[in-house]
């Protein structure tokens, strides 16, 4: 249903700096794949992402969603069916307004600006809901300024609000990487649960090899800008940790000695 | 210091109140340093004073000055969402084109209302009110825009507008167009800003090419005063609280004056109060003898 046909980034085309981030990647992507993907840093993960998101103008190729070709669309309207969590938990909510507030406009996206009312009590009842199957006691902190959570609880939030109008594609940009390992052990797990429950096609950057053996059906390894493996399935389930670090070895004489990468190893 | 004093006080700081709610608008919950502030008020005036002369009722040119302060926004934010022209610069070019487009309204630099009926001699409070009748038409106004602005800051695209200036990633990724509401915001401002001009030239008797200059310095005094007043933590209070805090201020101007200072020194002294409010963080953590850099 997501198809990248040719899509290639270079950025700042024509200086002394050009850096061609993404190389010609095709990728097809099926309803209801939960792909992870893994690579070193510079590899394109987060570009790849982004160009889905419609952050920035593709140098060329095309992003397909659902038979649309969605090339030319704006990233604020990509949002209508595409919903996305940062790794900087900062990212993903309104520092400045409460729990509520950021809700009701998670709430409201599938509907038009207008002057109706942000909030109102049916709104409110199924905040509380949803936020009570998060398990995290903030359906009775409403009031309270999302400025004041942890990152786990804003990064918890930030997943809630992607997913509450449920979104064609859900892309997490190693949502949990700045979390500290218990609390990034139970947004994992949120995740999962999230994206099973609702069966939402997802693209998941980890820099974690174990979760992106455990998590998904699939898998992708990047490296220069190009998809170098990509595997799913039954074939994925048999993989270890160092079946990884071998095709990748074999796909690239330079290794994946890259200091993040054996880092993550555990 | 006698009560008349305080009267013209009071009621010039509500009616600059108004001009300071649209500093608070872009400044503060748009993030957004917007200078087309000292044109647009001015641009409030002159329409007012034009229509006024020409013969048009006072209260239906409210309007008008309102609407085209909404216009002056909406190129402040052509410039900046569709030319990508920094905010900054955006509002000074619209500023610097007002003063031309001005004296083009007025077709002279000064144009005197004294011989013509404004708002406060149609507006006529029966009893024994009758001397507080400019004081309770500017309440009645000052009221209706805060209310106005408080119920729009409850309604989604108040939302939006509040988190644009705050997360405008967020927003984005909530499929909203943060040009379009950055836009709004400006219009919104400007309105505000236009309103208070022309409630300004009516009050004063007159509109004048330069009454706009240093408008928006005495706007975030006022913002500034009033958020160290009230606090920052909930609009419902700010807001209020930033004409409060534009009272306080057309108070402590009235206050100079009155203890010598020319007419002539007033933007100087202006300017210090802000440097002044505005460095109170760091004065505070110098003498308290710790380093906390707080910028914001």
């Amino acid at each position: 249903m997501l198809k990248l046909i040719n899509v290639t980034k270079t950025f700042n085309v024509n200086t002394f700096n050009a850096t061609k981030a993404l190389k010609n990647v095709d990728l097809e992507v099926k309803n209801n794949d939960f792909i992870t993907i893994i690579g070193g840093n510079g590899a394109g993960k987060s570009t790849l992402l982004n160009s889905i998101a419609g952050v920035f103008d593709l140098t060329c190729g095309d992003i397909i969603l659902s038979d649309k070709n969605i090339t030319d669309m704006p990233e604020y309207k990509r949002a209508n069916f595409i919903g996305r969590v940062f790794q900087d938990p900062l990212m993903g909510t309104s520092p400045e307004m409460t729990i509520e507030e950021n809700l009701s406009m998670a709430l409201n996206k599938d509907t038009n600006l207008s002057l109706k009312w942000a909030v109102n009590k049916k709104k409110r009842g199924r905040i509380k809901e949803h936020l009570s199957e998060i398990n995290l006691g903030l359906e009775n902190r409403l009031d309270t300024k999302v400025k004041f959570l942890s990152g786990g609880q804003r990064q918890a939030l930030t997943l809630l609000m992607a997913t509450i109008i449920e979104p064609e594609i859900l892309l997490l940009d190693e949502h949990t990487a700045a979390l500290d390992p218990a609390t990034a052990i139970k947004i994992n797990e949120l995740t999962q649960k999230i994206i099973s429950n609702h069966k939402i096609t997802t693209l998941m950057i980890t820099h974690n090899m174990k979760d992106a053996l455990n998590f998904g059906n699939r898998l992708l390894m990047m490296n220069h800008g190009k998809l170098i493996f990509d595997v799913q399935g039954q074939t994925k389930e048999n993989m270890t940790i160092n079946h990884l670090l071998e095709i990748f070895q074999k796909k690239h004489k330079q290794g994946f000695y890259n200091d993040r990468a054996i880092l993550s190893l555990a | 210091m006698h009560l008349g004093f305080l009267v013209t006080s009071l009621e010039q700081g509500l009616i600059y109140g108004i001009m300071a709610i649209g500093v608070y608008i872009t400044f503060r919950i748009l993030d957004f340093a917007d200078l087309t502030v000292d044109g647009s008020i001015t641009l409030g005036a002159a329409v007012s004073a034009k229509m006024i002369i020409t013969g048009y009722n006072p209260f239906l040119t409210l309007i008008v000055a309102t609407f085209a302060g909404g216009i002056a926004g909406t190129i402040t934010g052509f410039l900046n969402t569709k030319l990508n022209i920094a905010p900054l610069l955006s509002g000074i070019l619209t500023m610097t084109s007002l003063y031309s487009i001005n004296l083009r309204i007025m077709g002279r630099p000064n144009i005197p209302l004294i011989s013509n009926e404004t708002i406060f001699d149609l507006f006529n409070i029966p009893y024994n009110l009758s001397s507080y009748n400019e004081l309770i038409l500017i309440l009645l106004v000052v009221l209706v825009v805060l209310i106005t602005l408080i119920l729009f800051l409850k309604t989604k695209l108040g939302f939006a507008l509040r988190a644009t200036g705050d997360n405008p990633v967020m927003v984005r990724s909530m499929a909203i167009n943060t040009k379009s509401i950055k836009m709004i915001g400006l219009i919104i401002a400007n309105s505000f800003v236009a309103l208070s001009g022309s409630l300004i030239g009516q009050y004063q008797g007159f509109a004048d090419i330069s009454m706009g200059i240093g408008t928006i310095i005495a706007g975030l005094a006022s913002v500034i005063i009033g958020e160290v007043i009230i606090g920052r933590d909930s609009f419902y209070f700010i807001i209020p609280g930033i004409i409060i805090g534009s009272v306080l201020y057309r108070g402590s101007i009235s206050f100079a004056l009155m203890s010598g200072f020319a007419a002539s020194d007033l933007k100087l002294l202006t300017a210090l109060i802000v440097i002044l409010f505005l460095s109170t963080p760091r004065i505070k953590s110098y003498l308290g003898g710790k380093i906390n850099v707080e910028a914001d």
